[in-house]
């Protein structure tokens, strides 16, 4: 290998590394709030990816529907809670406002993205309105996803949380491969522009990768260190009952999260669609190597996390050149050293107080 | 009776089969401060949590003359209520001033413009929190962790403070200092429930006194009334008199 291939390698490794390093943050995000470990943070990268696809193919993108379906679940799941609570209260006092407020968010809002979807030619419009359009569909899925199958399991043990999240993570693949068939597909670049450094080339498009995951997290870091919503949702994660007595709601936390993760991941789907050819299950691979990365972050540390996944990027190319067949084997072994080392630095960190 | 802040009526709670309140009242008006004192598992904790609606409870509970049945915790902090737990629950890895800072989260929400504007008064209060703006809650002494709890909980400027053992290991002079502040709180308009083993300092500070023994309220008056009464001076004062001399 010499000194040309290497730089390739590299440029592909922190490309790829970058996508997993925003899915790993999304991962300890969602874990530290809600202790889900949200194995499917890949299927939103896989419908991220595919909506665009779709809109640039001049298809209508079956994920609104899906938004539809999610929304009216969600909608009743509500109206289920507040007859329960006009059962306990007896009167409709604030429960009318509620339902307002979630008819809303659960069914106007997803009904007016699915119009937009189902009406404007997104075909020839400008990348950056199909983004959008793909984020307006995909983002609100999370809080949605939240609502209807972690939210009534709050107080539920962390294995109780993964084996749900197995569940959503099938039934979303198996949704995917229904609204969007077997086939692959690949979006235009955003740019075929080259910059030549030396022997060096780095395309365009890992260039805007690595730039926008780097804003994403600078995004991320001023919102978590400078808001204060920033600062509930950290408050939440550091100590759920304390949070709760200064009214910040668990399930509010979890939905915000959601947001967030739902939108780290579709942007990443977003990005990588133009290098990579995605399938309705490519998702659950790249979630993975990204929860690899937060495995190596502990679930807890943002920093390690990243860099971990970045490491795991470029381990990922290296092996892809020397033995290709063993890449993911590679990849995935890492977890046991990193555990293995994990186990014996850390000490007793799940001891409160 | 819009002076009655809270007003609880017959509250029973449990854990499971085993009840461990069997039907408390209590009443607490605009800015008395009101002392629940009994030995170790009477159920004091069990009483304020139940209140406060982390656990649940049977009975009624009236808060500024709302029932709040069927609301969490979440929508009882909005209302004005504030649990200073008996574990304090602070945000260990985050700084003090964060802390605080969050302690104000339900007047954010509220859209209220000045959401922290407590800050200063709480710096007044607590001095030694201003020296530790910056440093991880999680390092601070228990006295200061105390002095922050409180401190964060008063950010929210709540209408009613419930104060589970404020003193609960704390050394005595910080103890005497804890009670000190309490008594100061009166001129903020606050009104105080609070929860104390160290019966003899609860009830110099407070207005109003019940005495909780295992589930039962066995006695209840003015707290120098109660302060005088043979049998707390006898189960809950004696000791600590004969300490004192």
């Amino acid at each position: 290998m010499d000194f040309s291939i290497a730089a390739i390698l590299a440029q592909d490794g922190v490309s790829t590394g970058a996508i997993y390093a925003l899915l790993a943050l999304a991962t300890v995000l969602l874990f530290s709030v809600t202790r889900i470990i949200f194995l499917p943070q890949g299927e939103f990268v896989a419908f991220g990816a595919l909506t665009m696809a779709a809109m640039q193919s001049g298809k209508f993108a079956g994920t609104a529907n899906l938004l539809l379906v999610f929304g009216m679940v969600a909608f009743l799941m509500e109206l289920y809670d507040a007859v329960k609570q006009f059962r306990v209260v007896g009167h409709t006092a604030g429960l009318s406002k509620t339902l307002l407020i979630a008819a809303g968010k659960y069914l106007i809002f997803p009904l007016v993205v699915f119009a937009v979807a189902k009406t404007v030619p997104t075909a020839h419009m400008p990348m950056l309105v199909q983004a959008a359009l793909t984020l307006a569909i995909v983002v609100p899925m999370g809080p949605l996803i939240y609502r209807v199958a972690f939210q009534s399991l709050a107080e539920a043990s962390v294995l109780v949380l993964l084996i749900v999240s197995v569940g959503v993570h099938f039934a979303l693949v198996g949704i995917g491969l229904v609204i969007f068939g077997a086939e692959g597909s690949r979006t235009t670049p955003f740019s075929d522009a080259s910059y030549q450094f030396g022997t060096v080339t780095v395309t365009g498009q890992s260039a805007a990768i690595v730039g926008v995951s780097i804003l994403l997290i600078g995004i991320l870091y001023v919102f978590f260190e400078r808001t204060l919503v920033g600062k509930a949702l950290r408050a939440t994660a550091v100590n759920r009952l304390g949070a709760r007595l200064m009214g910040i709601g668990t399930a509010q936390a979890g939905r915000l999260a959601f947001t967030l993760a739902a939108g780290m991941g579709a942007l990443s789907g977003i990005l990588i669609a133009p290098i990579t050819t995605v399938y309705y299950d490519t998702g659950f691979l790249i979630g993975l190597k990204g929860f690899v990365g937060a495995i190596i972050g502990g679930l807890a540390s943002y920093p390690v996390a990243a860099v971990g996944a970045l490491l795991v990027g470029l381990l990922e190319s290296y092996s892809s050149f020397w033995a290709s067949g063993f890449k993911e084997v590679i990849v995935f072994t890492l977890v046991i050293p990193v555990l293995l080392w994990r186990s014996f630095s850390s000490g007793h960190q799940d001891e409160e107080e | 009776m819009p002076d009655l802040v809270l007003d609880v009526h017959d509250l029973h709670v449990g854990y499971g089969k085993v009840e461990a309140l069997h039907g408390a009242s209590i009443q607490i008006r605009s800015g008395q401060i009101v002392t629940v004192i009994g030995p170790n598992g009477a159920g004091k904790s069990t009483m304020l949590n139940a209140i406060m609606g982390c656990l649940p409870g049977r009975g009624e509970v009236r808060f500024l003359g709302q029932s709040l049945a069927g609301l969490d915790v979440e929508q009882r902090v909005a209302r004005g209520m504030s649990l200073v737990p008996e574990t304090r629950e602070l945000f260990n890895s985050m700084s003090v001033a964060d802390n605080l800072l969050l302690g104000s989260y339900r007047r954010y929400r509220a859209r209220e413009p000045r959401h922290d504007d407590q800050m200063d008064y709480v710096f007044q209060l607590f001095p030694r929190l201003m020296e530790r703006y910056k440093q991880e809650a999680g390092t601070l002494s228990g006295g200061e962790r105390q002095m922050l709890a409180v401190g964060r909980a008063l950010m929210a400027k709540p209408t009613l403070l419930m104060l589970d053992e404020p003193s609960l290991g704390l050394a005595p002079l910080i103890v005497k200092d804890i009670f000190r502040i309490i008594d100061r709180l009166r001129e903020t308009g606050v009104s105080t429930l609070l929860i104390e083993q160290n019966a003899r300092a609860a009830l110099d500070v407070a207005d109003y006194g019940y005495v909780l023994e295992t589930g039962d309220m066995v006695l209840e008056g003015q707290a120098s009334d109660l302060a005088k009464n043979p049998k707390v001076i006898e189960t809950y004062l004696g000791l600590a008199k004969k300490h004192n001399d």
